[in-house]
């Protein structure tokens, strides 16, 4: 990984930079009275807890482990900031983190990871995440990527929810290149628990997305959504794959994706479903195809052109 | 076929189901796949038979469909402002003044997204209220009643009456007699060929106890 040479105070005004850039607000990272913690490559720049939330970290070679805690019966008003970002165009950051909702708190998380100057960056994200007895816990990510394409995004997570826990979590990479992206997210859903995952990519050029997401309904009258839209273009290629499997009884799920095909890109969908208690029901749905001709032509009736039509089209099914 | 539609027109074309009274709405908006295999399609003394869609909206030509197409993501605001030129061209009190126009609330309806989310009639309604926002020169309205209730049917009529007085001759593909005798004009499909244009009572009464299926031959193409 390169070394970063600038001072602490510049390389935080560079992440500000590249947080805005990312969509992100960078007056919160500021802010007294919301938790934040601001990562450039391995170093530390920022970090803010505020009341019931703990947050410990530790600098590692090539990134950082995190513990973040939601203390028992604590609703945390502002959303949790993370900023995980690699400025110089090479380099490894490889962030460990574990989130843990206890019984009865609840929390926001939003997360901006921001590579805009990637030549050849590796982002691994290892995540373990518990959201313990009525817990909540909403987990939004964001991605920046320059126009090079030169980013590997590597994040996994294993989740665990408890009885009455929820859990939320989008994943959105439709700015720049996506280079390769290879998320895979499995979730333990345990009784009257409530999960949904969604996930919205834009690839264009060579990139490469991989989505695999799995949900195991393991406790009676869980319910899940997978939501999954990617657009792609050029010569990319997409595969989804969503895994729902019902083993308890009354426990719901769906699995829902939507890919939009352009060009020479490939793309695959792959819904699993399995059920193995009689009371459980699993469903899916799956449209792989062009940009649907009926809406084009009623944006080009109302003075678009071709490809405007299709841009507003596709990125209203990616907002 | 010959059908002419004059300028601040209300014209209605009616017909058997089959008749190609949609296919005739696609073909003069210039929707691919329903190119004319003859003849020509002129407006304003153009010839624009080989125009894309685009540029057909561009000299003030619009279709809304008899079952509007659905969009994931976006919003009212967003359709409606495409049809008025794009984000950056357009006041909010235009959008405002849209939606009322077809009796929508606007803090209601401009942050939500025109999908499943939203009843057929509503996103009827909204298609009508992008219309409105553009400066048309001709609206064709393929069956603008079809999955409308009878109260509704009503305020069609007025907005195809509102059309005429922004300026728009308008083309009504219908099935409705309400909406044909509201018309300055109606012609008969049937066939893939016009029969007979006249007044809309005229050609109402034609269709309902007159017309046989081979009357498209022994009518032809007369002007009542």
């Amino acid at each position: 990984m390169d070394i970063i040479q600038l001072d602490t105070a510049k390389e935080f005004a560079a992440m500000e930079d590249a947080y805005e850039c990312s969509g992100g607000d960078s007056s919160v990272l500021k802010m007294a009275d919301v938790s934040n913690l601001v990562i450039s490559g391995n170093k530390i720049l920022s970090a803010n807890q505020t009341e019931g939330v703990v947050l410990k970290k530790k600098s590692t070679e090539s990134g950082v482990d995190i513990v973040l805690t939601i203390k028992k019966g604590h609703t945390i008003p502002n959303p949790v900031h993370l900023c995980f970002g690699v400025l110089p165009k090479e380099g490894l950051q490889q962030i460990n983190v574990t989130m843990i909702a206890e019984e009865d708190a609840s929390v926001e998380l939003i997360a901006h990871c921001t590579f805009p100057n990637a030549e050849h960056v590796v982002h691994k994200m290892d995540g373990r995440i518990f959201i313990h007895r009525n817990a909540s816990l909403r987990y939004n990510e964001t991605h920046f990527h320059g126009d090079k394409g030169g980013v590997e995004v590597i994040p996994k997570a294993k989740v665990k929810i408890e009885e009455g826990g929820r859990y939320h979590t989008g994943f959105t990479l439709i700015t720049g290149k996506v280079g390769l992206l290879d998320l895979d997210y499995e979730v333990d859903a345990g009784k009257d628990a409530i999960c949904e995952l969604n996930a919205k990519v834009y690839g264009k050029g060579n990139d490469k997305i991989l989505i695999k997401e799995k949900v195991l309904l393991n406790g009676e009258n869980a319910r899940s959504v997978i939501k999954s839209r990617v657009a792609i273009s050029d010569n990319a290629f997409a595969e989804f794959t969503g895994v729902t499997e019902g083993h308890a009884p009354y426990a719901r799920g769906h699995v829902d994706c939507v890919e939009v095909v352009q060009g020479n890109a490939v793309a695959k969908a792959v819904p699993i479903v399995m059920v193995d208690n009689p009371l459980a029901k699993v469903t899916h749905e799956a449209a792989i195809g062009s940009v649907d001709k009926k809406q084009v032509d009623t944006l080009m009736a109302r003075g678009l052109d071709e490809s405007e039509a299709i841009d507003a089209i596709v990125k209203g099914m990616l907002k | 076929m010959n059908l002419e539609v004059g300028d601040c027109e209300i014209h209605s074309v009616i017909g058997p189901n089959g008749a190609g009274k949609s296919t005739l709405a696609y073909l003069l908006m210039g929707i691919g796949g329903y190119d004319p295999e003859e003849g020509s399609v002129r407006f304003n003394e153009e010839d624009i038979t080989k125009f894309t869609i685009t540029q057909r909206a561009k000299r003030g030509i619009t279709l809304a469909w008899q079952e509007p197409a659905r969009f994931e993501g976006l919003t009212v605001h967003d359709y409606l402002s495409i049809g008025a030129g794009g984000a950056g061209n357009v006041s909010e009190s235009t959008l405002h003044h849209a939606l009322e126009m077809v009796d929508l609330s606007p803090d209601n309806y401009l942050s939500r997204e025109v999908s499943e989310a939203l009843s057929g009639g509503e996103r009827k309604r909204i298609e009508m209220a992008s219309i409105f926002t553009m400066k048309t020169k001709l609206v064709i309205l393929d069956e603008p009643d079809s999955g409308i209730d009878v109260v509704s049917l009503k305020e069609v009529i007025a907005l195809i009456q509102d059309l005429k007085k922004n300026g728009s001759s308008v083309l009504v593909i219908t099935h409705r007699e309400e909406i044909a005798a509201a018309s300055d004009r109606a012609s008969l499909m049937c066939d893939g060929m016009i029969v007979k244009t006249g007044s809309p009572a005229g050609i109402s009464d034609f269709f309902k106890n007159k017309c046989k299926p081979c009357d498209v031959e022994t009518y032809g193409l007369k002007e009542e």
